[in-house]
C-alpha cells in the first residue's frame, strides 16, 4: 500500500509548502498551511466543503494565488509561477475534455505545445492509450465515450507529457459507485507504476483511506491531521476527525490529574492524553465495541447501557445501546450470538479494548507536522 | 379540441381564442410589410401602385446600371467588413478580460463600453462629425468605420460574454496546466468553443454597420455616401422605385444573415 | 515545525504575490483598452465637447443658445417627442406581452419560429422597412385600396407624412426590443406557481393577474426602458414618416447642424436630449435599483 518515498525516481518531486494563506474578503481560505510532501508519494487532501482542500489544490496549480506562503517544487519556489510554467499533471472533476477535438488529438494537445515531432506524438499517445487500456480509442470523439472512458483519457492527458507531480480535483465524484471503486484502484496503480508525486483532493473518506499512503485533513482552511490512513483512523487527534473519519459515536468524559473519566470510572488507556482539558470526548467505533456475555475479562473497560434494538444489514447485525446519560452507541458484529441473544430491554454490558480507547479533545488543536 | 385546457390553469383554448388572434396578427405585423417589396420592386410602374399593373426587371436593371448606386453598395461593404473586423476583435478582447477581472475598476469599464448603446445615435453623429472636421476624417472610409465600431463593439461584448458564461472555466485552466500560456490557451481552447458567440457577434457588428444611417447621413458625404444614406435621401426627397429592388436584394441578404445566425446559435452545434 | 514557526511573524512572499495578483487584474483589464479609447475618443469625449461648444456664442461664454431653446416651437417639439415616445411605449407593451406570453408557453420548436418572425425586422434594413410602411400607408396604397373597394372609406385615409404613420412605423421598430426582454422573463417563471395557485383555487384570470404578471415585472421594466429611450432619440423613421409634420428632438438637432450648421445651437439641443435620455435612466433606475439595468447584458 505504502510506496516508499523517491521510489519514482528523477521524474518525480517533492512538495513544500509552508505558510500558505488565502483570504477573500473576511472568509478565511486557507490559514498559515505547512505540509511537507514525499517525492512519489500520493497524498490526499481529505474535508467537507468549504474546508479549503480545492483551494489548496488549486494554488499548486497556479490557478488561484495564495496571498502569503512559498510553494516548492524540489527546490524550486513556484508560487510566481503562471501555471504553464509548472510543468504539472491536472485532472479536474468534469474531466475538462476538449470537446472540439478528439480522443488523440486531446492527448497530443500537451505534446504540440512543447514541439514534439509528429511521429514522437503518435507514438507516445499511442502508448498513453495503452496505458489506460484505451487502445485504438485515439479517433474516437470525446462525445462517445463513457464516463470511465473520459475519466481515463483526462488522466492519460494528464500525465503524456510526463509532469513530476500529478494533481487531481475529485476526479471521481461524476461516476457511479461500482466504477469509482475500479477506478481508484486503477489510478493507484497509475501512480504506483510512474512514481509521480500525487495530490488528490476528494470530500470522501473511504476514497482517501483506500488510496492514499498519507491523508492531510482539512477544516475550516487549517490543516487539522496528516497521518497514514491506518493512523488517522485509528488515532484521531480531535473530535472533528473522530466524527468526520468512519462512524463514530462520541461519549463525553472527564479528565482529572492524566485520568480519563466515564460515568465516574476511571479508564484504562494505551496511550497518554493529549490533552489535560477537563472536558473530552471518548470517540467510539462500532466495530471496536463487544457485547459481552456474563464474563468480562479484566483487561477491558466496560460500559453498561440497555439494549434498544438489534439491526440486521446482511454482513453484520447493529444493536443500539442507551447510555445511563441516554446517549445512544451503536455496537457491530459480524456474526451472531452464541449461547443467549440479548433482548431490547435487556441490561448489557460493552467493553472496549484500552488501545482503543480513545480520548480525543472536543476543541481542534492545530495539526503537529 | 378548443375545449381542452389550454394551460395549467385551466382555461380553454376557446377562452383565449382572442389571444391566438391578436397574436398572429402581431406576427404578420412584423413580417408582412416588409415582405410586401418584394413583388413592388417587380413592378413595371414609377408609381407605388399594390398589385403592379404589370411586371417587369426594370428597377434591377436601374440599380446595376446605375454607377452611383454600385459605388454606395460597395463603400457599405467595405465599411461593413472592417467595422465588423475591428469591433470583433477589440470587443472580444473587452469581453474576455472583463468576464475575468475581478477589479472593482470593472463594473466602471463595462459601464463606458455600454453607453453607446444608451447615447441616441444622433448625438453620436453629431459629435462625431464635430470631432472628425479638424482631424480630416469626415468622408472617409476610416472615419465611418471608427464611427461604426463604437455602436458595435456593445453588441459583440453582449454575444461574446454570453459565450463565455456558459463556457467550462476548467477548459482553459486544463489548457494551461498542459503547458499553454494563457494566450494560446485563449486561441487554442478557449475560442474554438464559443466560435459561435464570436461569430454572431461579428455577423450583429456587420448588420449594424451595413445597416447604420444617421451617423452616415453626417460623415459619408461625397463620393464614400454609403447605401443608407443614398437610400435615406432617396426616400426623402422622392421615391424611386429602384429603392424596391436594392430593398428586395438587402431582404434576401437578411435572410441569409438570419439563417447563419441561426445555424450558429449556441446549443445548435456542438 | 520549528522552521515555521521562527517565521511565524513574516508572511512569506507576501509583496510579491500581491505584486503579481495585481498585475494579472490589470493585465485582464487592460484588454479593454482598445475598446475603451475607441468608444472613449470617438464616441464619449465629443459628448463632453458637445456639452462645453453648448456655452460658447459669437461673444464667448454665454447661455444664449439654450435661452433660445425656451421659444415655443421647441415647446411643441418637446411634448410631440414625450408623446411619441410614450405612445409608442404604450403600443409595444399592449402588443408584445401577449405574443410573449404566449411564445413562453409554446414548445420550443415553435416558440423558435415566433421568435424567428420577431427577429425578422432586426435583422432587415431599417430603411427597407420604413419603404415598406411609405407603400403600404401612402394615399393609393394598399389599405386604402383594399377599403375602398371593401366600400368602408370614400376618399383615401391620411395614414401617412403624420404622426399615425410615424407611429405605426416606430411601433414596428421598437417591437422586438420589447418582446425579447418580456420572452426572457416570462420563459424563467416556473409554471409551478400557476399551478399552485389554480391548486390553491384560484380562477385563470386571477391567477394570471396576481401570480403571473408580478413575476414578469422585470422583463417589462426591462423592455420599457430600451423602447423608452430609444424613441426618445430615434430619427430615422420619423424624419421619413412623419413628412416634415412631426417634429422630434432629434430633428432638430439634425436641422441646426445641417440646415443651419450652427453647431452652439446644435450642441445646446444635444446636451438637452442627452439630459432627457440620462434623466429618465436616472428615474428608472432610482426606481428599480441601477443594478437590475446593469446586470441585465
Amino acid at each position: 500500500m505504502t510506496s516508499e518515498a523517491g521510489r519514482g525516481g528523477a521524474a518525480s518531486l517533492p512538495i513544500t509548502i509552508r505558510r500558505l494563506t488565502k483570504h477573500y474578503g473576511k472568509f478565511t481560505a486557507l490559514d498559515h498551511i505547512d505540509l511537507e510532501i514525499k517525492s512519489g508519494e500520493f497524498i490526499t487532501l481529505l474535508g467537507p466543503s468549504g474546508s479549503g482542500k480545492t483551494t489548496l489544490l488549486m494554488m499548486l496549480g497556479g490557478f488561484v494565488q495564495p496571498d502569503a506562503g512559498s510553494i516548492r517544487f524540489g527546490d524550486q519556489e513556484v508560487v510566481l509561477l503562471p501555471p504553464h510554467k509548472r510543468g504539472i499533471g491536472m485532472v479536474f472533476q468534469n474531466y475538462a475534455l476538449f470537446p472540439h477535438m478528439n480522443v488523440a488529438a486531446n492527448l497530443a494537445y500537451p505534446l504540440k505545445l512543447r514541439g514534439c515531432r509528429r511521429d514522437e506524438i503518435a507514438d507516445r499517445v499511442a502508448k498513453a492509450l495503452e496505458l489506460v487500456e484505451l487502445a485504438g480509442y485515439g479517433e474516437r470523439g470525446v462525445h462517445q465515450l463513457s464516463g470511465g472512458q473520459k475519466q481515463r483519457v483526462a488522466l492519460a492527458r494528464a500525465i503524456i507529457f510526463e509532469p513530476r507531480i500529478l494533481l487531481m480535483d475529485e476526479p471521481l465524484s461524476a461516476l457511479d459507485k461500482n466504477l469509482r471503486e475500479k477506478m481508484q484502484l486503477e489510478i493507484r496503480r497509475l501512480h504506483d507504476r510512474l512514481g509521480l508525486t500525487s495530490v488528490y483532493v476528494t470530500h470522501d473518506q473511504r476514497e482517501a483511506l483506500t488510496m492514499s499512503d498519507r491523508i492531510a485533513v482539512l477544516n475550516r482552511g487549517r490543516l487539522v491531521q496528516l497521518d497514514q490512513p491506518r493512523d488517522l483512523y485509528e488515532q484521531p487527534t480531535s473530535r472533528f476527525i473522530a466524527d468526520f473519519i468512519g462512524e463514530t459515536h462520541c461519549v463525553p468524559v472527564e479528565v482529572r490529574e492524566g485520568q480519563a473519566l466515564l460515568f465516574g470510572k476511571t479508564l484504562q488507556l494505551d496511550r497518554p492524553l493529549r490533552s489535560t482539558a477537563p472536558a473530552q470526548s471518548l470517540a467510539l467505533r462500532p466495530e471496536k465495541l463487544h457485547l459481552l456475555g456474563c464474563d468480562v475479562p479484566p483487561q477491558l473497560n466496560v460500559i453498561e447501557g440497555k439494549l434498544r434494538q438489534h439491526v440486521f444489514q446482511g454482513d453484520s447485525i447493529v444493536s443500539y445501546v442507551t447510555l445511563a446519560d441516554g446517549r445512544e452507541i451503536a455496537v457491530r458484529r459480524s456474526q451472531g450470538f452464541g449461547e443467549r441473544t440479548p433482548e431490547p430491554g435487556d441490561k448489557v454490558r460493552i467493553g472496549i479494548a484500552p488501545r482503543d480507547t480513545i480520548i480525543v479533545p472536543d476543541d481542534e488543536p492545530t495539526a503537529p507536522t | 379540441m378548443l375545449r381542452k385546457s389550454a394551460t395549467s390553469t385551466q382555461i380553454t383554448h376557446l377562452q383565449r381564442l382572442w389571444l391566438y388572434l391578436l397574436c398572429g396578427l402581431v406576427v404578420v405585423f412584423l413580417v408582412a410589410p416588409t415582405l410586401l417589396v418584394v413583388p413592388m420592386s417587380f413592378s413595371s410602374s414609377r408609381f407605388l401602385q399594390f398589385p403592379p399593373p404589370d411586371w417587369s426587371l426594370r428597377w434591377y436593371r436601374a440599380y446595376f446600371n446605375s454607377i452611383e448606386w454600385r459605388d454606395a453598395t460597395f463603400i457599405s461593404l467595405q465599411v461593413a467588413i472592417w467595422t465588423m473586423l475591428v469591433s470583433t476583435v477589440t470587443g472580444t478582447m473587452a469581453a474576455y478580460g472583463l468576464h475575468y477581472c475581478r477589479l472593482s475598476l470593472r463594473r466602471s469599464v463595462q459601464i463606458a463600453l455600454a453607453l453607446p448603446m444608451m447615447i441616441p445615435v444622433i448625438l453620436i453623429a453629431v459629435g462625431v462629425f464635430m470631432l472628425f472636421a479638424p482631424l480630416g476624417l469626415n468622408n472617409t472610409i476610416t472615419g465611418l468605420v471608427l464611427a461604426h465600431s463604437t455602436l458595435a463593439i456593445p453588441l459583440v461584448m453582449i454575444s461574446v460574454s454570453a459565450g463565455l458564461r456558459n463556457f467550462d472555466a476548467n477548459q482553459e485552466m486544463v489548457a494551461r496546466s498542459l503547458g499553454a500560456s494563457r494566450i494560446r490557451a485563449f486561441l487554442t481552447v478557449t475560442l474554438p468553443q464559443i466560435a459561435n458567440s464570436v461569430v454572431s457577434g461579428a455577423l450583429l457588428a456587420f448588420v449594424t454597420s451595413f445597416d447604420e444611417v444617421v451617423i452616415s447621413l453626417f460623415v459619408a458625404g461625397g463620393d464614400k455616401a454609403t447605401l443608407t444614406r443614398r437610400m435615406f435621401l432617396a426616400l426623402r426627397d422622392e421615391i424611386d422605385p429602384t429603392i424596391a429592388a436594392i430593398s428586395t436584394l438587402l431582404i434576401l441578404f437578411s435572410i441569409v444573415l438570419v439563417g447563419a445566425s441561426q445555424f450558429l446559435r449556441p446549443g445548435s452545434k456542438t | 515545525m520549528t522552521m515555521a514557526h521562527s517565521e511565524a511573524g513574516t508572511d512569506l512572499n507576501a509583496t510579491a504575490l500581491e505584486r503579481s495578483a495585481r498585475n494579472e487584474q490589470l493585465r485582464l483589464l487592460s484588454l479593454c483598452a482598445p475598446a475603451l479609447l475607441l468608444i472613449g475618443i470617438v464616441a464619449l469625449a465629443p459628448m463632453g465637447w458637445l456639452s462645453g461648444l453648448s456655452f460658447v456664442g459669437k461673444d464667448g461664454l454665454t447661455f444664449a443658445n439654450y435661452e433660445r431653446l425656451l421659444h415655443p416651437s421647441y415647446q411643441l417639439t418637446l411634448m410631440s417627442t414625450f408623446q411619441l415616445a410614450f405612445v409608442v411605449t404604450a403600443i409595444c407593451l399592449a402588443l408584445g406581452y401577449p405574443l410573449a406570453y404566449l411564445t413562453a408557453q409554446m414548445r420550443p420548436r415553435a416558440a423558435g419560429l415566433v421568435l424567428l418572425c420577431v427577429l425578422f425586422p432586426f435583422w432587415t434594413s431599417l430603411l427597407v422597412r420604413t419603404y415598406a410602411w411609405l407603400v403600404i400607408l401612402q394615399r393609393k396604397g394598399i389599405v386604402n385600396t383594399w377599403l375602398e373597394n371593401l366600400g368602408l372609406i370614400d376618399e383615401p385615409l391620411r395614414l401617412v407624412y403624420n404622426f399615425t404613420g410615424t407611429t405605426i412605423g416606430m411601433v414596428h421598430v421598437m417591437l422586438p426590443f420589447m418582446v425579447l426582454p418580456l420572452y426572457a422573463a416570462m420563459k424563467s417563471i416556473s409554471p409551478d406557481y400557476l399551478q399552485a395557485a389554480a391548486s390553491l383555487g384560484a380562477p385563470p384570470v386571477k391567477a394570471f393577474w396576481q401570480v403571473f404578471v408580478p413575476q414578469s415585472i422585470p422583463g417589462v421594466i426591462a423592455g420599457l426602458i430600451v423602447v423608452f429611450v430609444l424613441s426618445l432619440g430615434f430619427y430615422v423613421t420619423p424624419a421619413l414618416l412623419g413628412g416634415g409634420k412631426v417634429m422630434m428632438w432629434s430633428m432638430q438637432v439634425e436641422r441646426a447642424m445641417e440646415v443651419y450648421a450652427d453647431w452652439g445651437a446644435a450642441s445646446a439641443l444635444g446636451v438637452v436630449l442627452l439630459v432627457m435620455t440620462i434623466g429618465v435612466l436616472w428615474l428608472i433606475s432610482r426606481l428599480v435599483g441601477i443594478g437590475s439595468l446593469i446586470e441585465r447584458d
